[in-house]
C-alpha cells in the first residue's frame, strides 16, 4: 500500500470514531422514524454530513415538498462550498479533474480541517485515505445505531436523543464565546428560531424553512455588521 | 418508510450536498471577491447550528426536565472548549442521571 495512503488512512481514525458515536445516534433516530435500516445506512453513505442528515430526516417523515429538502440542505450545507473552495488552492498536480470529482464527496468539517491543517500541498494517495476510514465510520455507525439502537434500554436510547445537540454545542459554543461576531449571529438565529417556534402564527412554517430563514438572516445580519477582516475566511 | 417515497428525497439530498462540494472544487474556482458574501459564509455555520439546536434541544429526550439538565451539562464543557465527544457522551450521561432521579423522587 502507498504510505502517503496509509498516511491518510491513519490521520482519519480520530475522525472515523468521532463519527461512530454521532452516526450511531443518527441510525437510532432514523430507526425511530421508520426508516429502515439500508435507508438510514444508504443515506449516510451518500450525503456524509451530520446536521443535513439530522435536518432531513423530519423533513422526510412529514412529507415535505423536494423543494424545501432541497434549499434546506442548500443552507446549512453551504459551509462546505467554502470548505472547498479553500482547499482547491491546497491541492496538488495529481487532483485532477476525476479526482476532484471524488474527493468532492468527503470534504466534510473534519477532513477538511485535517486535509488543511497539513504542511505542504495534498495529493490523490492521501485525500483517497483521510476520505476513507471516516466514510466507513459515519456509515457503520449508522449501521449499528439503526439495528441495534432499538436493543438499547429505553432510558439509554432517550438520553442518546440529545447526543447530536451536544455535538452542535461543542462547535457552536467556543468560538461564540471568543469572538463577537459569532456570538451575535448565533443570538440573532437561536431568537429568531425561538420565534417560529412560540410565536402564533410564525409557527405554522414548516422545519425546513424556518432553518433556512434563521440561517440566512442571521448570517447576513453578522456579514452586515461584522465583516470579516480581508484575509480572513 | 416506503421506497418510492424515500427515494427522491435521498436523490435531492444527496445530489445537493454532492453540487455544494463539487463546484467549487472544479468549476467554480476563483476567490470570492464580495466581502459581504464571504462574511455570509464564514457566519452561516454558526446561524444554521444555533437554529438547528434551540429550541429542539429541549424536545430531544421526551422530557423537558431531563433535556434541561442535558443542557446544562452541555452548555458548561462546550465553553470550556471540550471535545465534541465528551460534550456529547457528558450531555447523555447528565439526561441519563436526571431520568434516574425523577424516578426516584
Amino acid at each position: 500500500m502507498n504510505a502517503e495512503f496509509r498516511q491518510g488512512i491513519r490521520h482519519g481514525i480520530p475522525i472515523a470514531l468521532g463519527y461512530l458515536s454521532v452516526s450511531f445516534a443518527f441510525g437510532m433516530k432514523a430507526a425511530g422514524d421508520g426508516l429502515t435500516v439500508l435507508q438510514a445506512v444508504l443515506i449516510s453513505m451518500t450525503n456524509l454530513t451530520s446536521a443535513g442528515q439530522i435536518a432531513a430526516l423530519p423533513l422526510m417523515v412529514g412529507g415535505a415538498s423536494l423543494t424545501e429538502m432541497a434549499l434546506t440542505q442548500l443552507t446549512i450545507n453551504l459551509r462546505y462550498a467554502l470548505m472547498s473552495l479553500s482547499l482547491s488552492r491546497k491541492l496538488d498536480g495529481s487532483m485532477g479533474m476525476l479526482q476532484r470529482l471524488i474527493f468532492s464527496f468527503a470534504n466534510t468539517d473534519e477532513i477538511f480541517a485535517v486535509a488543511s491543517s497539513q504542511p505542504g500541498k495534498v495529493g490523490k494517495h492521501y485525500l483517497y485515505g483521510l476520505m476513507l476510514t471516516p466514510w466507513i465510520g459515519w456509515s457503520l455507525g449508522t449501521l449499528l445505531g439503526s439495528a441495534a439502537g432499538t436493543l438499547l434500554p429505553a432510558f439509554v436510547r432517550t438520553a442518546l436523543g440529545i447526543a447530536i445537540y451536544g455535538m452542535f454545542l461543542a462547535i457552536i459554543l467556543p468560538p461564540a464565546r471568543q469572538q463577537k461576531p459569532v456570538r451575535f449571529v448565533v443570538i440573532i438565529a437561536v431568537a429568531l428560531s425561538l420565534c417560529f417556534r412560540y410565536v402564533p402564527g410564525l409557527n405554522t412554517v414548516s422545519g425546513g424553512f424556518v432553518i433556512i430563514i434563521c440561517g440566512v438572516a442571521a448570517a447576513a445580519a453578522g456579514a452586515w455588521k461584522f465583516p470579516v477582516k480581508e484575509d480572513a475566511a | 418508510m416506503k421506497w418510492n417515497v424515500f427515494l427522491p428525497y435521498l436523490a435531492v439530498t444527496a445530489g445537493v450536498t454532492y453540487l455544494i462540494r463539487m463546484l467549487p472544487l472544479t468549476v467554480f474556482r476563483k476567490e470570492i471577491r464580495s466581502r459581504f458574501i464571504r462574511s455570509f459564509l464564514a457566519y452561516i455555520p454558526y446561524a444554521v447550528l444555533g437554529a438547528m439546536t434551540f429550541p429542539d434541544v429541549f424536545y430531544s429526550t421526551g422530557d423537558v426536565r431531563t433535556a434541561v439538565c442535558g443542557v446544562a451539562v452541555a452548555v458548561l464543557l462546550a465553553w470550556r472548549g471540550r471535545s465534541l465527544l465528551t460534550v456529547a457522551v457528558a450531555a447523555c450521561c447528565a439526561v441519563a442521571l436526571a431520568q434516574g432521579a425523577l424516578l426516584l423522587f
